[in-house]
């Protein structure tokens, strides 16, 4: 198996005085597997060096998904920045079956034209072709609309390296003193962003499905309480502070609801929180603890992790807008130990964290059919989250003991490793697609 | 530019949200640092809050004894098994020697701070330090202690005392202390 390690040098350009974390990706497993294709380097038009590496963006996007086996730029018998200069014998000679090409335009009102075209080899088509205007700041992102286009057309699935993940990190400085960030970054781990600093834990980030809010727990009061964030703004606001524990917080499929973990009537139990009206519904009744509950992508029902049984395994709940409607249904019976769910987009496949022996490992359940998978083999795995194609499973592990993430794809063939250069990273959040 | 402005406002915000927390309630401190509780213990230890309860009974728990490491007082955590949050014997007998003192002084208050090791979910850790304070809880209040006296917090497993990641670190870390405010 080949290592190859990308070191991401992230810009500091705002808020000087914080030191600033480098992320590294890391593919550890399924580099090879990909179909292969050329992302050939764009050409730039335009004064000094290339403003991005647009084609490296895109290749890394590609390798990373497990989908692609992107060819090395030694490879390539000739450097075509057209469909027009492409000539398919070049590229059935290094065995790929699909060509990126295209070239970047410095404009005269300092914006940037990126054309890029996709090539089928073998049919000697173009499957795409895209001019998009962008600037500076943008070209990254742009990068990623492009891999999302590539991504779509060859495995007709929509791409998700146009998204965010949010995660929390734990750091110590010379004094000893603990540092909790809540951190932005694009799905690529590029342009990292605090958006909330606490000398007190920080847990359970979750996104908005528009993308502009996280909602999260901060102990900052001493205590486990519920903030909601936007991101943009920085606008926040404190939305539960019950007695007890205030966690869990989970926003329902059309945004209008929270799932949530409360201990105020005395022991954990699920609620949901209508934010219109600031209402809570009490969903689950058990002298048990309840908690860590997820939606089902309709909004219809909730998987939460439930101890009534003995041991902690997931359970099943429809609800409707003002409770519960039925009984809650175990759904797991492989193992003694599974708990924090994650339901994928389309509903069928539930990750989990499973205990196997004394290793806490990803799983996953098909819904429809049962079977049930571990996805990965290390001592302590937590927090999984699905990408919004679904394809991908984002996940807090460790590396020599300190925290970093990692993913998976849902069949367990590509993984890959993000770190952060010290101190830990965990709890990933994988937002939902933008909505432009 | 507006960004940076709006992340400085977040940071701003952070910061404002910090400073008005209330200080930590730990062995020793009173309105100080925690990194003070040390030297707090040993100096505030003869202060003159204590001469104002006296002595009590023969054998009786004073005020003090809260500052004497001899004193049976000074066992202040409960430890527990995986995934379990039921009390050992032996930290029944020192619940019983807390509650004593505690029902003695219904002035005084405490809080159990529930904790669990590294192993498992972060969120049903969280739970479980609290079903811990709570299981040590049910047993000062059987034993009279009002529940007045008692607050229960969780902080999971963000607050390990051992950072080591085998058996000797997890015993330490899936715990219940017994904190004293003001004391």
């Amino acid at each position: 198996m080949i290592k190859k390690i990308i070191v991401l040098v992230l810009l500091s350009y705002w808020i000087s005085f914080q030191a600033h974390a480098v992320l590294t990706i890391e593919i550890t497993q399924g580099e090879d597997a990909g179909a292969p294709i050329a992302v050939v380097p764009f050409s730039w038009t335009g004064k000094g060096a290339p403003p991005e590496m647009i084609h490296e963006i895109i290749a890394a996007d590609l390798r990373r998904s497990g989908f692609f086996n992107p060819l090395a730029e030694k490879d390539m018998l000739a450097k075509p920045d057209s469909a027009q200069q492409v000539k398919m014998k070049n590229w059935r000679a290094v065995n790929v079956d699909a060509v990126v090409v295209g070239n970047i335009t410095a404009m005269p009102d300092g914006t940037y034209q990126v054309r890029f075209q996709l090539l089928d080899v073998y049919k000697g088509t173009q499957l795409a072709g895209y001019s998009i205007s962008s600037r500076k700041p943008q070209l990254r992102r742009t990068a990623h609309q492009i891999s999302d286009i590539i991504f779509k057309k060859i495995t007709g699935q929509r791409g998700a390296f146009d998204t965010h993940i949010a995660y929390v990190t734990s750091s110590i400085d010379r004094k000893k003193q603990r540092t909790y960030r809540l951190a932005v970054a694009d799905s690529d781990g590029h342009n990292e962003q605090t958006i909330y600093e606490s000398r007190q834990p920080l847990m359970s980030p979750n996104w908005s499905p528009d993308g502009k809010n996280l909602v999260f727990v901060s102990f900052s009061r001493k205590r486990p309480e519920i903030y909601i964030q936007n991101i943009l703004s920085g606008e926040i606001k404190r939305l539960a502070s019950f007695k007890g524990i205030n966690s869990a917080p989970v926003y329902s499929p059309d945004g209008k609801r929270l799932a949530l973990t409360l201990s105020k009537d005395g022991n954990p139990e699920i609620y949901t929180l209508d934010l219109k009206t600031n209402k809570l519904y009490r969903i689950t009744r058990s002298s048990a603890i309840d908690t860590e509950p997820t939606w089902m992508p309709d909004g219809k029902a909730l998987v939460f992790t439930s101890d009534r049984g003995g041991s902690p395994q997931l359970y099943r709940i429809e609800v409707g807008s003002t409770g519960p409607v039925g009984r809650s249904k175990r759904l797991t019976f492989d193992g003694k130990w599974n708990a924090r769910a994650a339901v994928s987009p389309d509903g069928r496949y539930l990750a989990m964290v499973h205990r196997e022996e004394d290793k806490y490992q990803i799983a996953v359940q098909d819904l429809k059919t049962g079977h049930f998978r571990i996805l990965t083999n290390s001592r302590l795995d937590e927090s999984p989250s699905f990408s919004p194609n679904g394809s991908m499973i984002i996940y807090a592990t460790e590396d020599n003991y300190r925290g970093v993430l990692a993913a998976v794809s849902v069949d367990g063939r590509a993984q890959q490793r993000l770190s952060l250069k010290s101190g830990d990273v965990r709890e990933p959040a994988w937002s939902s697609y933008k909505q432009n | 530019m507006g960004k940076i402005i709006s992340i400085l406002l977040v940071a701003t915000f952070a910061m404002i949200l910090n400073g008005c927390s209330f200080k930590p309630v730990q062995r020793g401190v009173k309105d100080k640092d925690a990194e003070d509780t040390q030297t707090d213990m040993s100096q505030e230890g003869q202060g003159k809050d204590d001469a104002s309860y006296g002595l009590e009974q023969d054998g009786a728990l004073t005020i003090k004894s809260l500052d004497d490491p001899n004193s049976p007082l000074s066992r202040r955590v409960l430890y527990f098994d995986l995934d379990s949050a039921s009390i050992s014997a032996e930290d029944r007998e020192t619940i019983s020697v807390h509650a004593e003192f505690l029902s003695a002084h219904p002035e005084i208050s405490i809080i159990l701070e529930g904790h669990a090791d590294e192993r498992g979910t972060r969120e049903y850790n969280l739970a479980l330090g609290e079903k811990r304070a709570k299981a040590a809880e049910q047993l000062f209040l059987l034993q009279g202690v009002s529940k007045t006296q008692i607050q229960i917090i969780s902080f999971g497993e963000e607050r390990p005392v051992a950072l080591d990641h085998n058996e000797t670190a997890w015993r330490l870390n899936r715990r219940v202390e017994i904190l004293y405010s003001g004391y």
